[in-house]
């Protein structure tokens, strides 16, 4: 070995006081460490995480006069987010099936199957809502009729106010049970 | 001319260290590690066709919600090399899949992940999961309308999970729907994270593959005994051992090569996946499904009873990722040779079966509607008129052709009804279509009387045509 290279791990015995310092440095180091990590980290799984608190607008959508409807029918209707993001593009329209029950009700089914969110179809002569990723099927009422989904097609808030039927913004249904 | 480049050679080497860093290239291998052991370097050389291919499209790929679409038209049809660039891409990421399948199952039925390899084999199963992870997140940056609707299937997935099952939806989603944050996190995903991780964890598996050698091929007869094991390889590395380079080497040459050829043969002739309709989530004629690697799940979750659906969609990954990690603390001794171990060739046949099978059926998706269905041709249903003809046409209007065929026209959701009438009498059809049952809804509410009457007609056609032995006499004359 070259003698003049000092070997750090067979330091002789140092004082007392001397590894008192040293493991107040250490323990410091650490906690510095730490504290670093933590004034980075935070903010940035913050960053990451917070589209989990971001709560969907409360305002009314129009999505369409009252007359534009036929008592009876299902039909799709394109519902803009109210608030999304400048960069959204198309992916700020979402999709509802709106059904007129008579004069001034309406049922907005959710267009996702609650099997696994895949777009359901509407079949006009059948009354049935298809979809087409695993065969589920729904009766007109949303009820299930065949297949896998686990229970109804989810519904909106609608309302029909100064001749037009409004909704609230979609939100993406999820089933959260097993 | 030569000796000023050996002269900077020498330096640059002196000073970066460029021998030491190689030498690990001239590890001494069992020189009986042939063709079988070329796997695992085939999966690495398409990691790194992947990141090379992913490096070049992000030049021209913007990962926004509104721009990603027309990027990636813009990289398929304008830009030189693009659709080339993105074949290549999904090429080497379905040629990544296959080689590290091939690489786990040799090294399975080998019995490498005995004494002392347990943690070459466990690392190893984590790049397999992140592997998939980036076929997953990969099919998302194909930014159309099946990728939007696979983000919704992923977040309807996640949302399962007991407790946190929605915060992981919305998580995944980037909020309460698709929009603008939903492609931005998946390619930070794709592009930093997850490879990210995957250079750290092959790292740490090739160090491992240093640190424990390559594993000689297994003998039968010959168990592993981890107190004399190490021993036995040390001598059996000295008695006939090999550089891995150049002298074992030349095979995972050779293989990588015709690897590269291939995918690059399949990008230029065949081209990337085409893409789909723009990511506009109120376009719902949409039918979205996950790349090849993964129709097997698909088609499972298609298939599995509906009481048991979440718990195998959640615990079944979890359950199948923590019996493959802890295989080899089950197993870390003993015999390796397959021809001992014949469970381990029936597990691997069997999974290969299972995936295969599945695979299949995926493919063929019998579950689905087909939404492509048209009205039966006259030949099909011998008339033109009348109550038959009628009923003919209420088979296509309400949808009941979109999932039964009728002599091969159809869907493959319910039962081929091409010759019902050999087996359902007239009543048995009205109950079945206006009860409904076995998977079919109930028509009684949407169907009129005359409608009925018009159905059943038509099917109570369908028979099969009578041979001459089984006509009446008079008929045959």
């Amino acid at each position: 070995m070259n003698e003049n290279i000092t070997d750090h791990s067979v330091l002789n015995v140092e004082a007392p006081e001397a590894i008192s310092r040293r493991r107040f440095f250490e323990k410091l180091s650490i906690a510095l460490v730490g504290f670093c990590a933590a004034v980075v980290g935070i903010p940035l799984v913050g960053f990451i995480i917070a589209p989990l608190f971001r709560k969907p607008p409360e305002n009314w959508v129009t999505v369409g006069k009252v007359n534009d409807f036929q008592i009876g029918k299902t039909v799709s209707v394109t519902v803009i987010d109210s608030s999304p993001l400048p960069w959204a593009g198309v992916t700020a329209k979402n999709a509802v099936w709106l059904r007129r029950e008579d004069k001034s009700n309406f049922i907005a089914f959710s267009a996702n199957c609650t099997h696994l969110g895949c777009p359901v179809r509407w079949m006009e002569g059948a009354d049935l809502f298809m979809c087409p990723c695993h065969g589920g099927v729904y009766y007109r009422d949303g009820k299930v009729a065949a297949g896998p989904p686990p229970r109804p097609l989810f519904r909106y808030d609608v309302r029909v106010e100064n001749g037009e039927v409004k909704m609230k913004s979609v939100v993406v249904p999820i089933v959260t049970t097993l | 001319m030569k000796q000023l480049f050996k002269t900077v050679w020498l330096w640059l080497d002196d000073r970066i260290g460029i021998s030491v860093l190689l030498a690990p290239m001239k590890h001494i291998a069992p020189q009986d590690a042939k063709w079988w052991y070329v796997f695992g370097t085939a999966t690495l050389i398409a990691f790194v066709v992947q990141v090379a291919s992913g490096v070049a499209l992000a030049f021209s790929f913007i990962p926004s919600s509104s721009q990603a679409y027309e990027t990636l038209v813009f990289i398929t049809n304008t830009a030189p090399f693009g659709r080339f660039l993105r074949g290549l891409h999904y090429y080497g990421a379905s040629a990544m899949v296959l080689m590290i399948g091939a690489h786990m199952a040799q090294t399975f039925l080998f019995g490498s992940y005995k004494f002392p390899r347990e943690m070459t084999w466990t690392t190893g199963v984590c790049l397999l999961g992140f592997t998939l992870a980036m076929g997953f997140t990969g099919q998302l940056l194909r930014w159309d309308s099946t990728a939007a609707w696979s983000v919704v299937v992923a977040a309807e997935q996640a949302g399962r999970v007991p407790l946190v099952g929605d915060w992981l939806a919305r998580f995944i989603l980037g909020g309460n729907t698709i929009g603008g944050a939903t492609l931005s996190r998946f390619f930070a995903i794709h592009v930093f994270v997850l490879p990210g991780i995957m250079f750290g964890f092959i790292g740490l598996h090739l160090w491992l593959v240093l640190r424990h050698g390559i594993s000689e091929p297994p003998t039968a007869g010959k168990p592993v005994n981890p107190e004399t094991y190490r021993k036995e390889y040390d001598e059996l590395l000295k008695k006939s051992g090999r550089p891995f380079w150049p002298d074992l080497a030349w095979r995972d040459v050779i293989v990588c090569t015709a690897l590269i050829l291939t995918i690059s043969l399949l990008a230029h002739f065949i081209g990337p996946p085409p893409l789909d309709n723009p990511p506009d989530p109120s376009v719902l004629a949409a039918d979205p499904r996950p790349d090849w690697y993964l129709l097997w799940y698909f088609a499972l979750l298609a298939l599995i009873p509906v009481r048991i659906e979440g718990y195998v969609m959640i615990l079944m990954p979890v359950l199948l990722g923590m019996l493959l990690l802890i295989i080899p603390v089950l197993n870390h001794k003993g015999e390796r040779a397959a021809s001992r171990r014949p469970w381990a060739i029936a597990v691997v046949c069997l999974s290969v079966i299972m995936i295969g099978s599945l695979w299949i059926e995926g493919q063929q998706s019998p579950w689905s509607p087909n939404f492509q269905a048209l009205p039966l041709s006259e030949k099909v249903v011998g008339t033109t008129s009348g109550l038959v003809f009628q009923g003919a046409q209420l088979f296509h209007d309400k949808a009941c052709l979109n999932c039964h065929l009728i002599q091969g026209y159809g869907g493959r959701r319910g039962p081929d009804l091409t010759h019902i009438a050999d087996k359902l009498t007239h009543d048995n059809m009205v109950i079945r279509i206006v009860n409904g049952g076995n998977n079919m809804p109930a028509f009684g509410s949407s169907l009129k009387p005359q409608e009925l009457d018009a159905l059943v007609a038509f099917l109570q056609s369908r028979k099969r045509p009578l041979r001459p032995q089984d006509q009446p006499p008079t008929a045959r004359n």
